[in-house]
Protein backbone atom coordinates (compact mmCIF):
# COMPACT_ATOMS: atom_id res chain seq x y z
CA UNK A 1 0.00 0.00 0.00
CA UNK A 2 2.92 2.58 1.17
CA UNK A 3 4.65 1.68 -1.80
CA UNK A 4 1.87 2.46 -4.32
CA UNK A 5 0.64 5.89 -2.40
CA UNK A 6 4.76 6.74 -2.33
CA UNK A 7 4.65 6.03 -6.39
CA UNK A 8 1.85 8.14 -6.94
CA UNK A 9 3.00 11.04 -4.78
CA UNK A 10 4.94 12.38 -8.47
CA UNK A 11 1.62 12.75 -9.93
CA UNK A 12 -0.02 14.23 -6.62
CA UNK A 13 2.70 17.14 -6.76
CA UNK A 14 2.42 17.35 -10.01
CA UNK A 15 -1.53 18.64 -9.17
CA UNK A 16 -0.03 20.55 -6.03
CA UNK A 17 2.14 22.61 -8.18
CA UNK A 18 -1.35 23.81 -10.74
CA UNK A 19 -3.13 24.48 -7.29
CA UNK A 20 -0.42 26.45 -5.99
CA UNK A 21 0.26 28.73 -9.30
CA UNK A 22 -3.75 29.09 -9.61
CA UNK A 23 -3.94 30.18 -6.31
CA UNK A 24 -0.88 32.35 -6.52
CA UNK A 25 -1.67 34.01 -9.68
CA UNK A 26 -5.06 34.62 -8.62
CA UNK A 27 -4.42 35.97 -5.26
CA UNK A 28 -1.80 38.82 -6.91
CA UNK A 29 -5.02 39.83 -9.34
CA UNK A 30 -7.18 39.53 -6.76
CA UNK A 31 -5.08 42.04 -4.43
CA UNK A 32 -4.25 44.63 -7.03
CA UNK A 33 -7.64 44.94 -8.32
CA UNK A 34 -8.81 44.61 -4.82
CA UNK A 35 -7.13 47.74 -3.54
CA UNK A 36 -8.01 49.32 -6.59
CA UNK A 37 -11.88 48.84 -6.02
CA UNK A 38 -11.56 49.81 -2.56
CA UNK A 39 -10.05 52.87 -3.06
CA UNK A 40 -12.28 53.79 -5.64
CA UNK A 41 -15.46 53.08 -3.26
CA UNK A 42 -13.64 55.59 -0.60
CA UNK A 43 -12.26 58.15 -2.29
CA UNK A 44 -13.74 57.89 -5.54
CA UNK A 45 -16.10 60.57 -7.58
CA UNK A 46 -19.10 59.80 -8.70
CA UNK A 47 -20.51 57.41 -10.11
CA UNK A 48 -17.23 55.25 -9.50
CA UNK A 49 -17.97 53.95 -6.33
CA UNK A 50 -21.68 53.11 -7.19
CA UNK A 51 -20.14 51.05 -9.86
CA UNK A 52 -17.93 49.04 -7.77
CA UNK A 53 -20.70 48.69 -5.46
CA UNK A 54 -22.08 46.59 -8.00
CA UNK A 55 -19.33 45.07 -9.04
CA UNK A 56 -18.58 43.41 -5.48
CA UNK A 57 -22.59 43.00 -5.22
CA UNK A 58 -22.50 40.33 -8.93
CA UNK A 59 -19.27 38.90 -7.79
CA UNK A 60 -19.84 37.90 -4.49
CA UNK A 61 -23.78 36.87 -5.04
CA UNK A 62 -22.91 34.42 -7.94
CA UNK A 63 -21.54 30.61 -6.94
CA UNK A 64 -17.80 30.20 -8.39
CA UNK A 65 -18.96 27.60 -10.71
CA UNK A 66 -21.02 29.92 -12.52
CA UNK A 67 -17.96 32.63 -12.83
CA UNK A 68 -16.24 29.60 -14.44
CA UNK A 69 -18.58 28.97 -16.52
CA UNK A 70 -19.65 32.33 -17.95
CA UNK A 71 -15.57 32.86 -18.30
CA UNK A 72 -14.71 29.77 -19.84
CA UNK A 73 -17.57 28.80 -21.98
CA UNK A 74 -19.71 32.16 -21.95
CA UNK A 75 -16.76 34.08 -23.44
CA UNK A 76 -16.04 31.75 -25.91
CA UNK A 77 -19.20 31.30 -27.18
CA UNK A 78 -21.10 34.40 -27.18
CA UNK A 79 -17.38 36.88 -27.64
CA UNK A 80 -15.33 34.66 -29.45
CA UNK A 81 -12.89 34.94 -26.07
CA UNK A 82 -11.71 31.39 -26.32
CA UNK A 83 -9.15 31.16 -23.13
CA UNK A 84 -7.82 27.99 -22.11
CA UNK A 85 -8.95 26.62 -18.70
CA UNK A 86 -6.18 27.75 -16.55
CA UNK A 87 -6.04 31.11 -17.15
CA UNK A 88 -10.27 31.36 -17.16
CA UNK A 89 -9.76 30.13 -13.83
CA UNK A 90 -7.10 32.65 -12.76
CA UNK A 91 -9.67 35.23 -13.74
CA UNK A 92 -12.68 33.59 -12.63
CA UNK A 93 -11.11 33.10 -8.82
CA UNK A 94 -9.18 36.12 -8.98
CA UNK A 95 -12.26 38.16 -10.01
CA UNK A 96 -14.02 36.98 -7.32
CA UNK A 97 -11.63 37.48 -4.79
CA UNK A 98 -11.40 40.72 -5.57
CA UNK A 99 -14.85 41.74 -4.67
CA UNK A 100 -14.25 39.99 -1.56
CA UNK A 101 -10.95 41.70 -1.12
CA UNK A 102 -12.52 44.88 -1.80
CA UNK A 103 -14.35 44.70 1.17
CA UNK A 104 -11.48 43.48 3.43
CA UNK A 105 -9.32 46.86 2.29
CA UNK A 106 -12.24 49.30 2.59
CA UNK A 107 -12.75 48.13 6.35
CA UNK A 108 -9.05 48.70 6.94
CA UNK A 109 -9.64 52.07 5.46
CA UNK A 110 -12.12 53.18 7.47
CA UNK A 111 -9.82 52.34 10.26
CA UNK A 112 -7.77 54.51 9.75
CA UNK A 113 -8.62 58.52 11.53
CA UNK A 114 -9.56 60.70 9.06
CA UNK A 115 -7.69 63.51 10.36
CA UNK A 116 -4.63 61.28 8.32
CA UNK A 117 -5.74 62.64 4.83
CA UNK A 118 -6.74 66.02 6.06
CA UNK A 119 -3.23 66.42 7.70
CA UNK A 120 -1.58 65.08 4.56
CA UNK A 121 -3.28 67.27 2.23
CA UNK A 122 -2.49 70.43 4.37
CA UNK A 123 1.29 69.31 3.94
CA UNK A 124 0.34 69.82 -0.04
CA UNK A 125 -0.03 65.91 -1.15
CA UNK A 126 -2.53 65.48 -3.78
CA UNK A 127 -4.69 62.80 -2.86
CA UNK A 128 -3.70 60.32 -5.21
CA UNK A 129 -0.40 60.70 -3.06
CA UNK A 130 -1.89 60.77 0.35
CA UNK A 131 -3.72 57.51 -0.70
CA UNK A 132 -0.46 56.28 -1.78
CA UNK A 133 1.75 56.99 0.57
CA UNK A 134 -0.47 57.47 3.79
CA UNK A 135 -3.26 55.49 3.27
CA UNK A 136 -2.39 52.41 1.50
CA UNK A 137 0.78 51.34 3.64
CA UNK A 138 -1.42 51.52 7.20
CA UNK A 139 -4.11 49.47 5.45
CA UNK A 140 -2.19 46.95 3.88
CA UNK A 141 -1.21 45.79 7.75
CA UNK A 142 -4.46 46.23 9.37
CA UNK A 143 -5.93 44.12 6.22
CA UNK A 144 -3.62 41.31 6.99
CA UNK A 145 -5.93 38.76 9.37
CA UNK A 146 -8.73 38.98 6.72
CA UNK A 147 -6.70 38.61 4.24
CA UNK A 148 -5.10 35.38 5.35
CA UNK A 149 -8.56 34.30 5.45
CA UNK A 150 -9.36 35.17 1.88
CA UNK A 151 -6.14 33.06 0.81
CA UNK A 152 -7.01 30.10 2.54
CA UNK A 153 -10.48 30.39 0.81
CA UNK A 154 -8.78 30.96 -2.81
CA UNK A 155 -6.41 27.82 -2.15
CA UNK A 156 -9.55 25.45 -1.67
CA UNK A 157 -11.32 26.77 -4.38
CA UNK A 158 -9.21 25.96 -6.59
CA UNK A 159 -10.38 22.36 -6.62
CA UNK A 160 -13.44 23.83 -8.02
CA UNK A 161 -11.49 24.48 -11.25
CA UNK A 162 -11.29 20.80 -12.31
CA UNK A 163 -15.33 21.99 -13.31
CA UNK A 164 -13.46 23.37 -16.66
CA UNK A 165 -10.71 21.22 -16.84
CA UNK A 166 -7.79 22.33 -15.02
CA UNK A 167 -6.03 19.20 -13.60
CA UNK A 168 -4.97 20.34 -9.97
CA UNK A 169 -4.32 18.48 -6.80
CA UNK A 170 -7.73 16.92 -5.96
CA UNK A 171 -8.24 15.89 -9.86
CA UNK A 172 -4.85 13.97 -9.22
CA UNK A 173 -5.69 12.24 -6.05
CA UNK A 174 -8.70 10.89 -8.15
CA UNK A 175 -6.66 9.32 -10.71
CA UNK A 176 -4.93 7.56 -8.29
CA UNK A 177 -8.00 6.09 -6.52
CA UNK A 178 -9.88 5.57 -9.54
CA UNK A 179 -6.57 2.68 -10.15
CA UNK A 180 -6.81 1.59 -6.75
CA UNK A 181 -9.84 2.19 -5.28
CA UNK A 182 -8.57 0.24 -1.89
CA UNK A 183 -6.08 3.90 -1.70
CA UNK A 184 -8.88 5.99 -1.59
CA UNK A 185 -9.53 7.17 2.28
CA UNK A 186 -5.36 7.09 2.26
CA UNK A 187 -5.05 9.32 -1.60
CA UNK A 188 -7.97 11.33 0.49
CA UNK A 189 -6.35 11.88 3.78
CA UNK A 190 -2.98 12.75 2.11
CA UNK A 191 -4.29 15.31 -0.11
CA UNK A 192 -6.25 16.75 3.34
CA UNK A 193 -2.51 16.73 5.03
CA UNK A 194 -0.99 18.90 1.51
CA UNK A 195 -4.03 21.59 2.03
CA UNK A 196 -3.34 21.60 5.53
CA UNK A 197 -0.05 22.40 5.49
CA UNK A 198 -0.16 24.98 2.95
CA UNK A 199 -2.54 26.55 5.05
CA UNK A 200 -1.26 26.39 8.25
CA UNK A 201 2.20 27.48 7.13
CA UNK A 202 0.99 30.60 5.60
CA UNK A 203 -1.26 31.30 8.14
CA UNK A 204 1.90 31.14 10.53
CA UNK A 205 3.87 33.30 8.20
CA UNK A 206 1.11 35.88 7.62
CA UNK A 207 0.54 36.14 11.41
CA UNK A 208 4.36 36.56 11.98
CA UNK A 209 4.14 39.64 9.22
CA UNK A 210 1.15 40.80 11.11
CA UNK A 211 2.65 41.20 14.09
CA UNK A 212 6.24 42.69 12.68
CA UNK A 213 4.37 45.09 11.41
CA UNK A 214 1.54 46.04 13.51
CA UNK A 215 0.96 50.06 13.89
CA UNK A 216 2.10 50.90 17.80
CA UNK A 217 -0.59 52.32 19.19
CA UNK A 218 -3.20 51.37 16.86
CA UNK A 219 -4.13 47.98 18.33
CA UNK A 220 -7.65 47.41 19.40
CA UNK A 221 -7.00 46.44 23.02
CA UNK A 222 -4.92 44.55 24.39
CA UNK A 223 -2.89 41.18 22.61
CA UNK A 224 -4.69 38.12 22.71
CA UNK B 1 -3.35 68.56 -9.78
CA UNK B 2 -1.59 68.01 -13.37
CA UNK B 3 0.66 65.70 -11.79
CA UNK B 4 -2.21 63.39 -10.01
CA UNK B 5 -4.42 63.60 -13.49
CA UNK B 6 -1.34 62.33 -15.69
CA UNK B 7 -1.15 59.19 -12.71
CA UNK B 8 -4.27 58.46 -13.04
CA UNK B 9 -4.42 58.52 -16.60
CA UNK B 10 -1.42 55.90 -16.58
CA UNK B 11 -2.90 53.64 -14.12
CA UNK B 12 -5.87 53.06 -16.13
CA UNK B 13 -3.65 52.29 -19.43
CA UNK B 14 -2.13 50.24 -17.09
CA UNK B 15 -5.45 48.22 -16.22
CA UNK B 16 -6.60 48.03 -19.30
CA UNK B 17 -3.32 46.99 -21.12
CA UNK B 18 -2.30 44.34 -18.86
CA UNK B 19 -5.05 42.53 -19.16
CA UNK B 20 -5.29 42.54 -22.88
CA UNK B 21 -1.44 41.72 -23.35
CA UNK B 22 -2.64 38.51 -20.95
CA UNK B 23 -5.66 37.98 -22.94
CA UNK B 24 -3.78 38.00 -26.29
CA UNK B 25 -1.32 35.72 -24.92
CA UNK B 26 -3.19 32.70 -23.60
CA UNK B 27 -5.79 32.61 -26.38
CA UNK B 28 -5.39 28.90 -28.06
CA UNK B 29 -4.61 28.73 -31.30
CA UNK B 30 -6.36 26.27 -33.53
CA UNK B 31 -4.53 23.71 -35.72
CA UNK B 32 -6.77 22.61 -38.65
CA UNK B 33 -5.68 19.15 -38.01
CA UNK B 34 -5.94 18.63 -34.63
CA UNK B 35 -8.78 17.33 -32.92
CA UNK B 36 -9.30 17.60 -29.02
CA UNK B 37 -10.59 14.38 -27.40
CA UNK B 38 -12.69 15.49 -24.58
CA UNK B 39 -13.37 12.89 -21.95
CA UNK B 40 -13.74 12.24 -18.24
CA UNK B 41 -10.76 10.23 -17.38
CA UNK B 42 -12.16 8.05 -14.10
CA UNK B 43 -14.52 5.38 -15.62
CA UNK B 44 -12.36 2.21 -16.06
CA UNK B 45 -12.00 0.79 -18.25
CA UNK B 46 -13.44 3.08 -20.79
CA UNK B 47 -11.19 5.50 -19.23
CA UNK B 48 -8.88 6.38 -16.90
CA UNK B 49 -5.16 7.59 -16.22
CA UNK B 50 -2.30 5.53 -15.71
CA UNK B 51 0.78 5.42 -13.44
CA UNK B 52 2.53 7.51 -16.00
CA UNK B 53 0.23 9.87 -15.79
CA UNK B 54 -1.46 9.01 -19.48
CA UNK B 55 -5.40 9.23 -20.56
CA UNK B 56 -5.70 5.40 -21.57
CA UNK B 57 -8.53 3.38 -22.02
CA UNK B 58 -11.04 1.36 -24.15
CA UNK B 59 -12.56 4.88 -25.12
CA UNK B 60 -9.55 7.10 -26.11
CA UNK B 61 -7.57 4.11 -27.76
CA UNK B 62 -10.36 3.26 -30.49
CA UNK B 63 -11.13 7.17 -31.12
CA UNK B 64 -7.44 7.68 -31.40
CA UNK B 65 -6.74 5.09 -33.65
CA UNK B 66 -9.90 6.37 -35.97
CA UNK B 67 -8.74 9.97 -35.86
CA UNK B 68 -5.37 8.84 -36.78
CA UNK B 69 -6.72 6.72 -39.97
CA UNK B 70 -8.85 10.18 -41.17
CA UNK B 71 -5.00 12.05 -40.75
CA UNK B 72 -5.95 13.99 -37.46
CA UNK B 73 -3.23 14.66 -34.51
CA UNK B 74 -5.05 13.61 -31.32
CA UNK B 75 -5.14 15.07 -27.72
CA UNK B 76 -7.13 13.53 -25.03
CA UNK B 77 -8.28 16.11 -22.65
CA UNK B 78 -9.48 15.26 -18.81
CA UNK B 79 -13.06 17.57 -18.07
CA UNK B 80 -15.53 17.33 -15.42
CA UNK B 81 -18.21 14.78 -16.92
CA UNK B 82 -21.22 17.15 -16.27
CA UNK B 83 -18.59 20.32 -18.44
CA UNK B 84 -18.37 18.09 -21.71
CA UNK B 85 -21.14 19.14 -23.82
CA UNK B 86 -20.69 22.58 -22.83
CA UNK B 87 -16.86 22.10 -24.05
CA UNK B 88 -18.25 20.58 -26.84
CA UNK B 89 -20.40 23.76 -27.82
CA UNK B 90 -17.94 26.31 -26.95
CA UNK B 91 -14.98 24.41 -29.14
CA UNK B 92 -12.96 23.46 -26.51
CA UNK B 93 -12.89 19.98 -27.61
CA UNK B 94 -14.21 18.30 -31.16
CA UNK B 95 -15.27 14.80 -29.82
CA UNK B 96 -16.06 13.40 -26.55
CA UNK B 97 -15.67 9.81 -25.68
CA UNK B 98 -16.24 8.96 -22.16
CA UNK B 99 -18.91 5.84 -22.23
CA UNK B 100 -21.98 8.81 -23.05
CA UNK B 101 -25.07 6.82 -22.99
CA UNK B 102 -26.98 8.22 -26.03
CA UNK B 103 -30.24 9.61 -24.33
CA UNK B 104 -32.54 12.18 -26.10
CA UNK B 105 -31.90 14.82 -23.94
CA UNK B 106 -28.19 14.90 -24.68
CA UNK B 107 -29.42 14.27 -28.64
CA UNK B 108 -31.16 17.57 -28.35
CA UNK B 109 -27.86 19.51 -27.84
CA UNK B 110 -25.08 17.13 -29.89
CA UNK B 111 -24.63 14.61 -32.35
CA UNK B 112 -23.87 10.88 -32.02
CA UNK B 113 -21.98 8.76 -33.88
CA UNK B 114 -23.57 5.13 -34.34
CA UNK B 115 -23.40 2.87 -30.84
CA UNK B 116 -20.18 1.20 -30.78
CA UNK B 117 -20.81 -0.41 -27.39
CA UNK B 118 -23.85 -1.38 -26.29
CA UNK B 119 -24.14 -1.31 -22.43
CA UNK B 120 -26.65 -4.21 -22.23
CA UNK B 121 -25.81 -7.25 -20.09
CA UNK B 122 -25.66 -11.08 -21.08
CA UNK B 123 -25.92 -14.74 -19.67
CA UNK B 124 -22.77 -16.52 -20.49
CA UNK B 125 -23.33 -20.81 -19.71
CA UNK B 126 -21.42 -23.93 -20.49
CA UNK B 127 -22.69 -25.59 -23.93
CA UNK B 128 -24.14 -28.80 -23.17
CA UNK B 129 -24.20 -28.57 -19.28
CA UNK B 130 -27.79 -28.96 -18.88
CA UNK B 131 -28.74 -25.53 -17.55
CA UNK B 132 -32.08 -24.43 -19.31
CA UNK B 133 -33.27 -20.87 -19.51
CA UNK B 134 -36.33 -19.38 -20.45
CA UNK B 135 -35.19 -16.89 -23.33
CA UNK B 136 -38.18 -15.22 -23.67
CA UNK B 137 -38.69 -11.95 -23.77
CA UNK B 138 -41.03 -11.73 -20.51
CA UNK B 139 -38.39 -10.29 -18.29
CA UNK B 140 -40.08 -11.80 -15.25
CA UNK B 141 -40.08 -15.57 -16.85
CA UNK B 142 -36.68 -15.18 -17.90
CA UNK B 143 -35.66 -14.40 -14.17
CA UNK B 144 -37.56 -16.51 -12.72
CA UNK B 145 -35.76 -19.53 -15.20
CA UNK B 146 -32.81 -18.48 -13.41
CA UNK B 147 -33.30 -17.94 -9.89
CA UNK B 148 -32.48 -21.32 -8.76
CA UNK B 149 -29.15 -21.47 -10.69
CA UNK B 150 -25.96 -20.66 -9.28
CA UNK B 151 -24.64 -17.31 -11.19
CA UNK B 152 -21.42 -15.74 -10.91
CA UNK B 153 -20.63 -12.07 -11.68
CA UNK B 154 -17.32 -9.32 -11.79
CA UNK B 155 -17.81 -7.84 -8.35
CA UNK B 156 -18.77 -3.84 -8.57
CA UNK B 157 -20.16 -4.30 -12.58
CA UNK B 158 -23.45 -3.85 -13.61
CA UNK B 159 -23.63 -7.58 -13.24
CA UNK B 160 -23.71 -8.26 -10.37
CA UNK B 161 -25.64 -5.29 -9.63
CA UNK B 162 -28.51 -6.43 -11.84
CA UNK B 163 -28.18 -9.60 -10.09
CA UNK B 164 -28.77 -7.93 -7.48
CA UNK B 165 -31.74 -5.58 -7.93
CA UNK B 166 -34.00 -8.49 -9.71
CA UNK B 167 -32.69 -11.09 -8.13
CA UNK B 168 -31.69 -10.79 -4.44
CA UNK B 169 -33.74 -8.14 -3.50
CA UNK B 170 -36.71 -9.33 -5.00
CA UNK B 171 -36.42 -12.64 -2.58
CA UNK B 172 -36.46 -14.57 -5.67
CA UNK B 173 -32.81 -15.59 -5.25
CA UNK B 174 -30.73 -16.67 -1.98
CA UNK B 175 -27.71 -14.26 -1.76
CA UNK B 176 -25.38 -17.41 -1.25
CA UNK B 177 -25.91 -18.40 -5.11
CA UNK B 178 -24.82 -15.22 -6.05
CA UNK B 179 -21.08 -15.64 -6.57
CA UNK B 180 -18.24 -12.78 -7.17
CA UNK B 181 -15.54 -12.77 -8.87
CA UNK B 182 -12.48 -10.09 -8.81
CA UNK B 183 -11.39 -11.40 -12.29
CA UNK B 184 -13.53 -12.37 -14.90
CA UNK B 185 -11.08 -14.57 -15.50
CA UNK B 186 -11.71 -16.98 -12.69
CA UNK B 187 -15.41 -16.81 -12.99
CA UNK B 188 -14.66 -18.60 -16.33
CA UNK B 189 -12.54 -20.84 -15.01
CA UNK B 190 -15.45 -22.07 -12.23
CA UNK B 191 -18.42 -22.03 -15.72
CA UNK B 192 -15.97 -24.56 -17.68
CA UNK B 193 -15.67 -26.93 -14.60
CA UNK B 194 -19.11 -27.32 -14.72
CA UNK B 195 -22.57 -26.81 -12.91
CA UNK B 196 -20.73 -28.53 -9.69
CA UNK B 197 -19.28 -24.83 -9.59
CA UNK B 198 -21.21 -22.34 -11.62
CA UNK B 199 -24.25 -22.75 -14.03
CA UNK B 200 -24.09 -19.00 -15.30
CA UNK B 201 -22.33 -15.62 -15.68
CA UNK B 202 -23.95 -12.16 -16.26
CA UNK B 203 -21.27 -10.00 -17.71
CA UNK B 204 -21.33 -6.99 -20.37
CA UNK B 205 -22.25 -8.24 -23.76
CA UNK B 206 -19.04 -7.92 -25.96
CA UNK B 207 -17.06 -9.15 -23.18
CA UNK B 208 -19.25 -12.42 -23.18
CA UNK B 209 -19.05 -12.38 -27.15
CA UNK B 210 -15.46 -12.95 -26.55
CA UNK B 211 -15.71 -15.91 -24.33
CA UNK B 212 -18.34 -17.57 -26.15
CA UNK B 213 -15.95 -17.82 -29.26
CA UNK B 214 -15.16 -20.74 -27.49
CA UNK B 215 -16.93 -23.60 -28.81
CA UNK B 216 -17.56 -24.75 -25.49
CA UNK B 217 -19.57 -21.43 -24.23
CA UNK B 218 -22.16 -19.54 -25.35
CA UNK B 219 -24.97 -16.27 -25.06
CA UNK B 220 -27.95 -17.64 -24.41
CA UNK B 221 -29.43 -14.30 -23.47
CA UNK B 222 -29.11 -10.50 -23.94
CA UNK B 223 -30.90 -8.40 -20.78
CA UNK B 224 -31.79 -5.34 -22.71
CA UNK B 225 -30.94 -2.32 -20.68
CA UNK B 226 -30.78 -0.30 -23.13
CA UNK B 227 -28.16 2.31 -23.39
CA UNK B 228 -25.56 2.45 -25.70
CA UNK B 229 -22.27 4.14 -25.72
CA UNK B 230 -21.77 7.08 -28.90
CA UNK B 231 -19.07 9.74 -29.40
CA UNK B 232 -20.10 13.35 -29.74
CA UNK B 233 -19.58 15.41 -32.06
CA UNK B 234 -20.99 19.27 -32.54
CA UNK B 235 -24.35 19.73 -33.53
CA UNK B 236 -24.46 20.30 -37.38
CA UNK B 237 -20.83 18.90 -38.18
CA UNK B 238 -22.18 16.54 -40.13
CA UNK B 239 -19.01 15.82 -42.50
CA UNK B 240 -16.72 14.99 -39.35
CA UNK B 241 -19.67 12.50 -37.89
CA UNK B 242 -19.65 10.94 -41.30
CA UNK B 243 -16.07 9.77 -41.28
CA UNK B 244 -16.19 8.80 -37.85
CA UNK B 245 -19.31 6.61 -38.57
CA UNK B 246 -17.78 5.02 -41.57
CA UNK B 247 -14.11 4.63 -39.67
CA UNK B 248 -16.86 3.07 -36.73
CA UNK B 249 -18.42 0.95 -38.72
CA UNK B 250 -15.44 -0.50 -40.49
CA UNK B 251 -13.06 -0.79 -37.39
CA UNK B 252 -15.95 -2.82 -34.97
CA UNK B 253 -16.37 -6.70 -35.34
CA UNK B 254 -12.24 -6.55 -36.80
CA UNK B 255 -9.61 -8.42 -35.27
CA UNK B 256 -8.22 -5.48 -34.13
CA UNK B 257 -11.45 -4.81 -31.97
CA UNK B 258 -11.20 -7.88 -30.72
CA UNK B 259 -7.87 -7.47 -29.63
CA UNK B 260 -9.03 -3.90 -27.88
CA UNK B 261 -11.96 -5.73 -26.20
CA UNK B 262 -9.58 -8.53 -24.70
CA UNK B 263 -7.47 -6.14 -23.73
CA UNK B 264 -9.65 -3.94 -21.95
CA UNK B 265 -12.73 -6.12 -20.58
CA UNK B 266 -10.84 -8.85 -19.79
Amino acid sequence: MFETLAKSLPQLLEGLQTTLGLTILSLILGTLLGILLAAIRVYGRFPLPYLVMIYERVFRGIPLIVIFFLIYFGLSLQLGIGLDAFTAAIFGLGLRSAAYQAQIFRSAINSIPEGQMIAAKSLGMSKLESIQYIIIPQMLRLSIPGWSNEFTIVLKDTSIAFSIGVIEIMRQGRYIYVRNPDLTLYVLLLIGLIYFILVFSANKGLSYLEKKYKISGFEIGTER
Amino acid sequence: MIKEKKKLVMLVIIAMIVPAILLSGCVEEKDENKIIVGTSADFPPFEYVDETGKIVGFDIEMVTRILENLNYTVEVKDIAFESLIPSLQAKKIDIIAAGMSITEEREEEIDFSEPYYQADLSVLIKKGSGVEINASHDLDNFTASIANLTIGAQRTTTGADWVKEHLIDTGLMDNENLKLYDLYIDAIADLDIGPARLDAIILDLPVAQTFAEDPDREVVYTIITGEYYGLGVREGDTTFLEKINAQLDEFIGSDDWAALITKYFE
